[in-house]
């Protein structure tokens, strides 16, 4: 017999469980792998550049793709650096619908997560169901802003409009009776915010649902218990945030720790593992989207009860409304000043960070006076965890690599920029 | 021991995996959740910013007065507009073209526009043929403009209130 000798082995780009653009270089003795090199850029855009070289409102549109799954928080990351720049301080119904948009991309968030996961593991039924639920949040970012993912609605200063009074319909066509259409629009009879509330009503039965199929389950155990295990002390070394983090038993979420916006006013838990393995970090994430549910329903509460204006009113930083544009030529003039030159900020240096659904999620922008950054750093917690990989991947089976790409949630829109 | 033994009964006789077939076995007689996608289509909110749109005024004057507003908000730089007096000495666009391919569709140009000329549509399903095809002329926008202008209408109007 011949000596066995360690090979390398290519992983992606082209893989579909790479989750995009990952390319692994592994280093393999048998199917154990001795070595994990993941190489990173093939999604780079140069969005750090890019927004060196726009007035800062042109960029939001850009944070969006980044972590181009949870589009919302990555423009609160963003936006919430302008303010503590400019030392404004949103409207309040502003923040809550922030926090509320926050939570429902948190959901969007773990729901692609999980069926892609799911999907990778060899779980075919999960992914259909969890992309039963995303429809419904795609069409409450498509009713509030326009578009479907990529959304630019946060605003330095506020949200760009309030929340529509009506939901979209379905239109009558041959293919439905009207008994049908009904059932279809019975949840689009009113408002957005009654939309929503009628999701968190049903959505915690699906949460149940995806457990029913996964949580118990020898194979998704087989394939998520003792892998990848992170110890709690070498998690905060990582660098590791979010669900990462959590899975391995620290409680530690910027929400709680260092409350942005609203969420010290809300009621909710943080839930924590105890392994650090694969399967800890699922049973936090489903939690996860079982407590943003709950703050998703408290924030539907109070935004029914609180009408008010979405922005500051400041036209130094937010342009007036249209009426005023039209009718008064200050008005006017402070428009044509916002498109075109945009506002200057303040000199000095800023991080802003949400918890994102992957993890701290964090700009830091350096101004020089200018109405453009003169630097901006794009904190992506995908990247530190990416890091990990080859720690976490050292002594596993081939087939773990898949389990570990899906249970660090790698999204390369954020981890190139 | 009682526990143990329960275990392994339940591991034995695949109980959670027959959980999980019973599961999907009801979906599979719930109603379906999918449209019959070209024929029937998903609902679409009036602030959908699809493909753009040049509109014109009731009397049929084009709305652009060539302010350049939403050439220099335009984060990916992809709209190019010339300008020029016309014969009557009113002040209107000679070129506007918008490259589909740089478009971010974030909609600020329809946020800057001061006369609710340029305007994203409804539009989201469209192709081209031929290499150029990306870049969209002004008459073509404003045929765009023309074809929808009652639906582009009344969704401005349903959310006047909100900017």
């Amino acid at each position: 017999m011949g000596d066995i000798r360690s090979y390398t082995m290519n992983f992606g780009p082209q893989h579909p469980a790479a989750h995009g653009v990952l390319r692994l270089v592994l280093e393999m003795e048998g199917e154990v792998i001795r070595r994990a090199d993941p190489h990173v850029g093939l999604l780079h855009r140069a969005t750090e550049k890019l927004a060196e070289s726009k007035p800062y409102n042109q960029s939001i549109g850009y944070m969006d793709r980044l972590d181009y799954v949870s589009m919302m928080c990555n423009e609160h990351g963003y936006v919430l650096a302008i303010e503590k720049l400019l030392g404004v301080t949103p409207p309040r119904r502003a923040r809550y619908i922030r926090v509320l948009f926050d939570e429902i991309t948190r959901i969007l968030n773990h729901l692609m997560w999980l069926g892609a996961h799911g999907l990778d593991v060899g779980a075919m039924t999960v992914f259909l169901y969890c992309f039963r639920e995303r429809e419904d949040l795609m069409d409450c970012y498509e009713a509030v802003s326009g578009a479907r993912m990529h959304a630019t609605y946060y605003r330095p200063g506020g949200v760009y409009r309030d929340l529509p009074a009506q939901m979209p319909r379905y239109e009558p066509s041959p293919y439905r009776s009207d008994a049908d259409l009904e059932r279809l629009n019975a949840a689009r009879q009113g408002s957005l915010l009654d939309f929503i509330e009628e999701f968190t009503e049903r959505f915690p039965a699906c949460v149940d649902e995806y457990e029913t199929l996964l949580t118990d389950n020898r194979i998704w155990k087989q394939r998520l218990v003792g892998i990848g295990t992170v110890t709690p002390e070498r998690a905060l070394e990582l660098g590791f945030t979010g669900p990462m983090l959590r899975g391995s038993g620290v409680e530690w979420d910027l929400r709680k720790s260092q409350p942005y916006e609203v969420y010290d006013e809300l009621d909710f838990d943080i839930p924590v593992g105890s392994n650090g393995d694969c399967y800890d970090r699922y049973l936090v994430r489903v939690e996860e989207m079982r407590q943003s549910n709950r703050i998703i329903r408290q924030c539907v509460e109070w935004l029914r009860n609180n009408p008010g204006p979405v922005m500051i009113d400041d036209h130094k930083i937010v342009p007036p409304t249209r009426e005023e544009m039209k009718d008064d030529m200050e008005s006017l003039i402070h428009h044509f000043k916002l498109f075109t030159e945009g506002y200057c900020v303040p000199e000095g240096e800023a991080y802003a960070a949400v918890e994102a659904p992957k993890g701290e999620f964090g700009c830091y922008i350096v101004s020089d006076g200018a109405n453009k950054p003169y630097r901006l750093k794009v904190r992506a917690p995908g990247f530190a965890h990416l890091a990990a990989m080859d720690e976490m991947a050292r002594g596993h089976m081939l087939a773990d690599v898949v389990a570990l790409i899906g249970t660090q949630d790698i999204v390369f829109g954020e981890i190139d920029r | 021991m009682s526990s143990a033994v329960n275990e392994f009964i339940r591991s034995f006789f695949l109980v959670e995996l027959l959980k999980g077939l019973r599961l999907t076995g009801r979906n599979l007689f719930k109603r379906k959740v999918t449209i019959q996608y070209p024929e029937e289509k998903a609902p679409q909110s009036p602030r959908f910013r699809g493909l753009h749109a040049l509109r014109r005024y009731p009397n049929g004057e084009e709305r652009c007065i060539a302010c350049k507003l939403c050439e220099a908000v335009c984060p990916a730089l992809a709209i190019t507009i010339e300008s020029e007096p016309r014969e009557d000495g009113q002040r209107r666009t000679t070129r506007y073209d918008i490259d589909l391919f740089k478009c971010i569709y974030c909609g600020f140009c329809e946020e800057s526009c001061p006369v609710d000329s340029i305007v994203e549509t409804r539009i989201h399903e469209y192709h081209m043929e031929a290499r150029g095809e990306n870049i969209i002329t002004k008459q073509a926008l404003l045929a765009i403009g023309d074809k929808y202008e009652q639906q582009l209408a009344r969704d401005r109007a349903m959310d006047a209130p909100y900017r």
